[in-house]
């Protein structure tokens, strides 16, 4: 029983039971909001701060102790813009595709859990629920491609399709060991069936996610949605003021929403000693956002057929062969030996990461036109 | 059923993060694949080779300055020497040498603002960018001793340079000298292996042999696609006969092999600059040269290896204060109409790169 649950039927006891029934939701819905979005700018200057020292630069620095506040500001002044939509834009699509983008992420947080009992909904199908929720913010993204009316934007927004499509798959077979492991669909399942972290029963597993989970939020270096160098700003290119932030937060509430998923599937969740849960989940997710960060400041961007071939040919087979060697050792021989697993698993990853290397070249190349 | 597309005209630029300054390209796009480029010019076109025509030969210099804004000392020494030679003027040996320096450190400024741009055009977020001006950040204060300018120096004159370099200057140019090395190797541990910087450069949008020299290239572009042909050695001015350098080439033309010329023409600078440091003789820095210069009737090309290629000035004489005609050779206009060649039938990505990897500099472009 979640602690809304418990709270719901306390409630219950006292008051009417449609305000027993609504009360609790809206509670638990604030809670959960109002720390989201503490996170998410919190997330804003932490990678401010990672990137200016990745790069042999400060940061900001002047607002607050170690420029805290400074996202504080920047959301400030964003809001502050003028609102512009390009004259022959699709106006209704064009003021839409900002929710469509930002409410699913937010919606993703109604199952990851937070402590043993503090979730939202403790969903017997949670992990099917964050794929399905997380997919939508590509149509989204479509939306604000193309009512925007800009060459860019259009570019970006099949970009988007292409990318989304295909870094979901691997994604999905990846959380499918994952789910075989534990045995079960719902997060808190998977959280408490994680004795030892899933990261280090299902190496491969977690690479495969985590790249798919880099391409999902469009981070360098699959940035291809936004590259700045190439199609300037990709979707949002014609968006300002209010729907921009709208974006802004999206992107980063993705990142966030998907650290808390890997640090929730492979990284055991809450889970951890002495401090409590909601201490540890936040040092996971700041990990996991860290190397997030790490790879964005470092490695330049994949040409888009590279990133296409990237996952069909890269990431598809050795999910799928993944897959397989998780059913053989979840038939024969989980629960006896999970150390043994650990170490066959590691030696598979190792063997599967080389052998692809050096079979498998980002090719493409010229055209005839 | 097939379904039926077409191209479409995506217009890049003038303002556009990646085309360094106010470039403007008409790009006809199949879907990502780039079908035809056309390159449109002049944004920041300010009549130099007019102005220059009613300026004397000396107020001539600080207008060379805003050619090609990241070297712009060896436009200064460009424009010099073609000066030197129309008038016949002996340079003292200590000038001599402080040019030298000068157009080698400023060599290594614009190939690290060039490699580093390189890489930020491929998505590299600003950090390769961020380390190399960590060094230039170190040229330009040694810039700054010596002419108490950054970015437009106006210290070469006619007959040598505009004064002689502070104490201080040596021991610091010494130890950038020494460090540099150690740099230039860590970007090659950085960059030159990384599996996404190769899979995006090597054998992308070729430049061959034959194309290179038809289309009059030159600089690092004309030497990465295999011809050996470098002004220091093969049209030896000032005095480049004295320094043992070697002339890095690229084997193919792509983009990996414009960048890895780059990077070796570095490590060459640095030679240079070593046995220059360590032959540095004592005297003048500027021979005696009339205020007003006059050179005597005739024409001269004076032309140098320029960071981005042979940069030219062709001067017409009457005798008089001004000359007759003015006109300048940039070497990255001429590099640039070799970006068709490249970009036909590679991805839209490709022409961001391939356009950065010319290493293009609109200052000079435009004039």
């Amino acid at each position: 029983m979640t602690l809304l649950e418990q709270f719901r039927l306390w409630l219950g006891g006292i008051w009417p039971e449609w305000a027993a029934y609504i009360v609790p939701a809206i509670v638990g819905i604030v809670v959960v909001l109002g720390f989201v979005l503490t996170l998410v700018i919190v997330f804003i200057w932490y990678e401010r701060r990672l990137m200016g020292r990745f790069q042999i630069r400060l940061g900001p620095n002047r607002l607050g102790p170690e420029g805290i506040f400074q996202p504080i500001a920047t959301a400030v002044k964003i809001l502050l813009k003028e609102d512009i939509v390009p004259a022959k834009s699709d106006k209704v699509i064009h003021w839409l595709a900002p929710v469509i983008v930002f409410v699913p992420v937010l919606m993703i947080f109604a199952v990851v859990p937070f402590g043993e009992r503090a979730i939202l909904t403790d969903l017997n199908v949670g992990v099917v629920y964050v794929v399905a929720i997380s997919s939508i913010s590509a149509v989204g993204i479509y939306m604000a491609g193309w009512a925007s009316n800009n060459k860019y934007a259009l570019i970006s927004a099949l970009r988007a399709v292409a990318q989304m499509v295909s870094y979901e798959l691997p994604m999905v077979l990846a959380i499918l060991g994952v789910v075989l492991m534990s045995g079960s669909l719902s997060m808190t399942q998977i959280v408490a069936s994680q004795k030892i972290p899933f990261l280090l029963l299902q190496p491969l597993g977690f690479v495969i996610f985590f790249l798919g989970t880099v391409a999902e939020i469009n981070r360098s270096p699959f940035d291809l949605l936004e590259a700045d160098s190439e199609i300037v700003a990709g979707y949002h290119i014609e968006y300002s003021g209010m729907k921009f932030a709208m974006f802004y937060l999206g992107e980063y509430g993705h990142a966030l929403a998907y650290s808390c998923i890997i640090a929730t599937l492979f990284l055991s969740g809450w889970q951890g000693p002495l401090s409590p849960p909601i201490i540890w989940l936040v040092i996971k997710v700041m990990a996991v956002f860290f190397v997030i960060v790490w790879m964005r400041s470092t490695l330049p961007r994949l040409r888009v057929d590279q990133l296409m071939a990237f996952a069909w040919k890269g990431l598809l087979p050795m999910a799928i062969i993944n897959l397989f060697i998780v059913a053989a050792e979840v038939l024969w021989l989980s629960e006896i030996m999970p150390w043994l697993m650990v170490a066959v698993n590691f030696v598979f990853a190792g063997v599967l990461v080389l052998l692809w290397s050096k079979l498998f070249t980002l090719g493409g190349g010229r055209v005839e036109v | 059923m097939a379904i039926k597309t077409e191209s479409f005209i995506l217009n890049m630029g003038p303002q556009h993060p990646s085309t360094h300054g106010v470039f403007r390209m008409r790009v006809t796009l199949d879907g990502e694949v780039v079908v035809d480029v056309e390159p449109v010019i002049g944004y920041l076109h300010r009549g130099i080779e007019k102005l220059g025509e009613t300026r004397t030969y000396t107020q001539i210099i600080p207008l060379t300055d805003r050619l090609d804004y990241v070297a712009s000392m060896t436009n200064n020494f460009a424009y010099v020497l073609a000066v030197e030679k129309l008038a016949g003027i002996e340079v003292p040996e200590r000038a001599e040498y402080l040019r030298i320096i000068m157009a080698e450190t400023m060599r290594i400024a614009s190939h690290l603002m060039a490699v580093g741009f390189f890489l930020n055009d491929l998505g590299a977020l600003m950090t390769p960018v961020l380390y190399m001006w960590r060094e230039r950040e170190k040229l330009l204060d040694l810039y700054e001793m010596v002419c108490g300018q950054r970015l437009t120096y106006n210290y070469m004159r006619i007959g040598g340079v505009s004064q002689d370099v502070p104490e201080e200057f040596l021991p610091a140019l010494k130890k950038f000298v020494a460090e540099m090395p150690g740099f230039i190797d860590e970007y090659d541990q950085l960059l030159s292996q990384n599996e996404v910087l190769l899979a995006r450069t090597k054998g992308v949008c070729i430049l061959p042999r034959d194309t290179a020299i038809n289309t009059a290239a030159s600089g690092p572009v004309l030497r990465a696609s295999g011809v050996k042909w470098d002004l220091r050695k093969a049209d030896p001015y000032s005095i480049y006969d004295r320094f043992d350098f070697d002339v890095p080439v690229g084997s193919v033309g792509d983009n990996y092999d414009r960048y890895w010329v780059r990077m070796q023409e570095m490590r060459q600078s640095v030679r240079i600059l070593e046995q220059a440091i360590a032959q540095l003789p004592e005297g003048e820095v500027c021979a005696k040269v009339p205020q007003l210069l006059r050179p005597p009737v005739g024409e001269v090309y004076g032309h140098i290896e320029a960071p981005k290629g042979e940069l030219g000035f062709y001067l017409v004489s009457d005798n008089s204060i001004a000359p007759y005609r003015f006109h300048i050779r940039p070497p990255t206009l001429i590099n640039l109409t070799a970006l068709k060649d490249m970009v036909i039938g590679w991805k839209v990505a490709d022409l961001i790169i391939t356009f950065g990897s010319i290493d293009v500099c609109l200052g000079e472009i435009d004039r």
